[in-house]
C-alpha cells in the first residue's frame, strides 16, 4: 500500500481487496456495544476541508475516532485560510503540529498531490475538484459487494455529469481494477472528449443499458451546468437521464440503485426510486465509516514501511478481538 | 579561454577557430562595432590583427558562431512586477542565453499601450546594456480588447515600435483585429496574436484530451487556437496586412499556417522551446511549473511543431519567457500562474529537440532563432535606417559584430539556481541538456564571456 491515498488508480487489486476486507471486519466490530479500537491512539488525523462537505467530514471524523485517533477539524471558513494563507503554509503548519494523516477536501483538482509534497504524514483525498474521490469509490464497491456478493464481472452503469464528477473518475479506475464492467451514460456534453481512452463503455441512451445493469449509480447534476449550455433545461435532462419509476422497472430484479449524495430528488432520481428497496443510499453512508476506518487503519496502523504488504484482514480480526477483550480501552471517550 | 588584453569594451577582438554556422573553423576579426574579416583558420587571420590598437584574443576552438539570437516574445515584467523580473535581470538572462535582442511584451503594469511606457522600457534596456530591448506595444488600450491603443504614437516614439500584441490575451473581437491589421500597414507594423478563443477556454488549465480527462482539469482545446489562427490569416489576407502567430502549439495550427503561406499571405509564426520538447502528461503530478498558456500538448503536436519549424512553416523560435515569483507556482494547479522562463535554456532546448534529431543544422538554427525573428521584428539585415542596430546579419565582413559563441559539447543538468532571471520557474530544472553559451557580442562589445556576464 502506498503512503497516501490520492487516486483510486494507484490502488492495486490486492490493495483494494485488503481495504474492502478490512472494512468488512471493522463493520462487524461496529455491531459491538463499544465499537472502538485503540489502534491509532496517540496519532493525529487532521480533517482539512476547503469545501463544505458535512457528510464526508463527519464520516472521516467518526472513522478516526473509532480508531482512537485524535482528530483536528480544520475548516477553510473561519481559519487562516480566509485570511489568504496558501495551501503550502497551511501544510507547513500542520506538519509542525505533527499530523500523522491529513484528510483533504479541496476545490482544486490535484491539491492533495501538492499537499503530499509538503507534509510528511499520509494524505488522504476526500475529494479534489473534478479529479477524484477514492474513498467514495471504495465505499461504493464495498456496498456493491455486500449487496450482490461479488465485484468481478458486475455490470455497473454510472449516469450523469461524468465530466465534472470526481466520484465517476474514482469509480471507473477502481471498478476496472476490481474486474467490474462500467458503462457511462450521459449527454455527450457531460463526457470528457477523450473518454474513449477510459476503460469503460459509453452510451447516450439510458433506457437501453438498464436491463443489462446490475448496479445503477446516479450522480448529482448541478443546476448551474444548464447556464453553461451543457443541456437545454433541467426538465429535458431529467427526461433523458433521470431515473424514475418507469425506468427502474426496466432493471433486473436483483439490480441496485446507488447515489453518492446529496440527491436532487426529482432531477436525476425520483423519490420513489430513492426510497425503494433497491436503493442503497443510506447503506452507503454507513459503509463509508467502515471503509474510511479501513483506509486509516491500513495507512497509519499497519506497518509504516512503504512496500510492505498490508496486514491481512484475518490479522485485523484477531487484533480487533483482542481489543474488545481487553476491555474498552477507549470507552471514556464519546463517539 | 581569453588571452591577450583584458579590454572588454569595444575595441578589437580576434576570435580564433570559431565555426560560423557550424561550418569549417575560421578566425573572426571584430573592429569596433563591425566584423572586419572572416578568414578560414590557418590562412592568416592573425595577420589581419597586426597593427591597430589593443587586441583581445578569444580562442574559440570548436565553438559554433551564430548571429546573436533574437527573441520575439519576452516578458520582462517591468514596470509593475519587478519581483518577478526587471529589464536588467531579464536582459542579463537573455545575454546568457545568447540573445542580443528581445521583444518585451506589453502586458506590464501599467500596460505598454502608450509612447511613454514603451520609451521607458526601451530606455531601461539601453541602461542595462545586456541586449537590445524592442518594446512590443499593446494592440488595445490597457489590453482591454475594446479600443485600439495609440499604435502610431508608439511607432513614432523613440522606441520605434513595430510589433504590437495583447499577448496574454487574444484580440478576440474580429472587427477590432481587422482594424488593427489595417492600421499598422501605415508604418510597416505587424500584429502578433495570442490565439485563444476566450469562450472555448473559460477556466482552461491543460490541453483538452486524455490528460485533462484523467486529471479533472478544465481542458484547453486545440480548436480554440486553430479557429483564431484561421480567422486571422483570412483577415490579414483580406486587408493585405501582416499577422504573426505567437506560440503555435497544435498540429492543426501548423496545417493552417502552411495553407495560408501557400497562398502567399503575410503570415508568420513562432514556436516556443517548451512546446518543442515537453508534453501534457507532465501535468500528472499537478506541479504548476508545467502550467503554461497555451498549454503543453501531445507528442503528436510536438512532432508536427518540429516538422513545421524544420520546413519553415513556423518561422522562428520565441521563448515566451514568463518569469513568476515562487509563490505564484507553489500552489494548487488551478490557482497557479501560467508561464515558464526560457531565455537561458532556449538554444540548448533547440539543440536537443531540433539539431540532435537531425531536423535542423546550425545554419538553420541561425535562421530560425536570429535571421527570421529579426526580420519579423523589423530589425533584420534588410531593415533600413537602423545602421548597426540590425540583427540576424551574416557572420561576414561588414556585418554588425553581433554574435554568439556556443559550445555544443557539454551535457549538463539545468540548474535554475544559477540563472540570472529573478524567477526560477523553468520546466527544464534537472533535465540534462546539451550545450553552453560561452560568449555573446553586441555590436563588438562582449555581454557574456566565459559563460558569465561580461559587465
Amino acid at each position: 500500500m502506498n503512503r497516501h491515498l490520492i487516486s483510486a488508480a494507484d490502488l492495486s487489486l490486492d490493495d483494494a481487496v485488503a481495504i474492502l476486507d478490512t472494512a468488512e471486519e471493522l463493520a462487524r466490530l461496529a455491531q459491538r456495544p463499544i465499537p472502538k479500537l485503540p489502534t491509532l491512539r496517540g496519532r493525529t488525523v487532521v480533517n482539512l476541508f476547503y469545501e463544505d462537505s458535512t457528510r464526508t467530514r463527519i464520516s472521516f471524523e467518526a472513522a478516526a475516532k473509532r480508531l482512537s485517533a485524535d482528530v483536528i477539524n480544520f475548516s477553510a471558513k473561519g481559519s487562516s485560510v480566509a485570511k489568504g494563507e496558501s495551501l503550502k503554509d497551511t501544510a507547513l503548519t500542520l506538519q509542525a503540529m505533527g499530523a500523522d494523516a491529513v484528510v483533504i477536501r479541496h476545490g482544486a483538482s490535484g491539491a492533495p498531490y501538492r499537499l503530499a509534497g509538503w507534509v510528511r504524514g499520509s494524505v488522504i483525498n476526500a475529494g479534489d475538484g473534478t479529479h477524484e474521490h477514492p474513498t467514495q469509490a471504495l465505499l461504493d464497491a464495498f456496498t456493491m459487494r455486500r449487496r450482490l456478493g461479488r465485484l468481478a464481472g458486475l455490470r455497473v452503469t454510472i449516469v450523469g455529469d461524468i465530466l465534472h464528477s470526481r466520484v465517476a473518475r474514482s469509480n471507473v479506475w477502481l471498478l476496472r481494477t476490481l474486474g467490474a464492467r462500467v458503462t457511462l451514460v450521459a449527454p455527450p456534453t457531460l463526457l470528457p472528449v477523450a473518454v474513449g481512452g477510459w476503460p469503460c463503455s459509453v452510451s447516450y441512451d439510458f433506457s437501453t443499458v438498464l436491463p443489462d445493469s446490475d448496479v445503477v449509480m446516479m450522480l448529482r447534476v448541478q443546476r448551474e451546468r444548464m447556464s453553461d449550455a451543457y443541456f437545454p433545461s433541467v426538465r429535458e435532462y431529467s427526461r433523458r437521464y433521470g431515473l424514475d419509476g418507469d425506468r427502474m422497472a426496466l432493471l433486473a430484479d436483483h439490480a441496485i440503485v446507488m447515489h453518492p449524495g446529496p440527491m436532487n430528488r426529482g432531477v436525476e432520481i425520483a423519490a420513489e426510486v430513492a426510497d425503494s428497496p433497491r436503493s442503497t443510499i443510506v447503506e452507503q453512508v454507513t459503509n463509508g465509516v467502515s471503509v474510511r476506518m479501513a483506509v486509516l487503519y491500513l495507512l497509519l496502523g499497519g506497518s509504516r514501511e512503504p512496500g510492505d504488504a498490508p496486514p491481512a484482514a484475518a490479522g485485523l480480526a484477531a487484533a480487533g478481538s483482542g481489543v474488545a477483550g481487553s476491555g474498552v480501552a477507549g470507552s471514556g471517550e464519546t463517539l | 579561454m581569453i588571452a591577450g588584453g583584458h579590454t572588454q569594451d569595444r575595441g578589437r577582438w580576434l576570435i580564433r577557430d570559431a565555426r560560423p554556422l557550424g561550418g569549417p573553423p575560421a578566425d573572426i576579426l571584430i573592429d569596433g562595432t563591425t566584423i572586419a574579416a572572416v578568414v578560414p583558420s590557418g590562412e592568416g587571420g592573425a595577420d589581419l590583427a597586426t597593427g591597430g590598437g589593443q587586441l583581445s584574443v578569444l580562442d574559440a576552438g570548436g565553438l559554433i558562431a551564430l548571429p546573436g539570437l533574437v527573441d520575439l516574445h519576452t516578458h520582462l515584467r517591468e514596470p509593475g512586477r519587478e519581483d518577478a523580473e526587471t529589464v536588467a535581470s531579464g536582459t542579463a538572462a537573455a545575454a546568457l542565453g545568447g540573445y542580443t535582442a528581445v521583444h518585451a511584451m506589453a502586458n506590464t503594469e501599467p500596460a505598454a499601450d502608450t509612447a511613454g511606457v514603451v520609451e521607458q522600457v526601451w530606455r531601461l534596456g539601453r541602461q542595462a546594456g545586456h541586449c537590445d530591448v524592442r518594446p512590443v506595444g499593446a494592440v488595445t488600450a490597457g489590453l482591454g480588447g475594446s479600443q485600439l491603443a495609440e499604435l502610431g504614437a508608439m511607432a513614432d516614439s523613440a522606441a520605434g515600435v513595430r510589433v504590437f500584441s495583447d499577448d496574454g490575451r487574444c484580440v478576440a473581437d474580429a472587427t477590432l483585429m481587422r482594424r488593427a491589421l489595417e492600421y499598422v500597414k501605415a508604418f510597416d507594423g505587424v500584429i502578433a496574436q495570442h490565439a485563444q478563443e476566450p469562450r472555448l477556454t473559460s477556466g482552461a488549465q491543460v490541453n483538452e484530451g486524455e490528460v485533462s480527462a484523467r486529471l479533472g482539469l478544465t481542458g484547453w482545446p486545440a480548436v480554440a487556437e486553430e479557429a483564431i489562427v484561421a480567422r486571422d490569416c483570412l483577415l490579414a489576407a483580406h486587408v493585405g496586412s501582416a499577422v504573426h502567430v505567437c506560440h503555435v502549439s497544435t498540429a492543426g495550427t501548423v496545417e493552417i499556417i502552411r495553407w495560408a503561406k501557400s497562398k502567399g499571405w503575410q503570415v508568420t509564426a513562432e514556436v516556443t522551446p517548451h512546446h518543442l520538447l515537453l508534453t501534457d502528461d507532465l501535468a500528472a503530478g499537478y506541479d504548476p511549473v508545467f502550467k503554461v498558456n497555451p498549454p503543453l500538448r501531445t507528442a503528436a503536436d510536438v512532432a508536427a511543431l518540429r516538422a513545421g519549424l524544420a520546413d519553415g512553416t513556423i518561422d522562428c523560435v520565441a521563448t515566451d519567457h514568463a518569469p513568476h515569483p515562487a509563490e505564484a507556482k507553489e500552489t494548487e494547479w488551478s490557482q497557479a500562474a501560467f508561464g515558464m522562463t526560457g531565455l537561458e535554456t532556449a538554444l540548448r532546448v533547440v539543440h536537443e529537440a531540433m539539431v540532435n534529431t537531425g531536423l535542423l543544422d546550425w545554419s538553420a538554427v541561425a535562421d530560425r532563432m536570429s535571421v527570421r525573428p529579426a526580420a519579423i521584428g523589423r530589425i533584420g539585415a534588410l531593415a533600413t535606417g537602423l545602421g548597426d542596430l540590425r540583427h540576424g546579419c551574416p557572420v561576414a565582413p561588414g556585418s554588425s559584430a553581433t554574435l554568439v559563441l556556443y559550445d555544443p559539447e557539454p551535457i549538463t543538468p539545468v540548474d535554475p539556481a544559477g540563472h540570472a532571471s529573478r524567477s526560477r520557474n523553468t520546466p527544464f530544472a534537472g533535465m540534462k541538456l546539451p550545450g553552453q553559451v560561452v560568449a555573446t557580442f553586441l555590436r563588438g562589445r562582449p555581454t557574456v564571456l566565459g559563460g558569465r556576464l561580461a559587465r
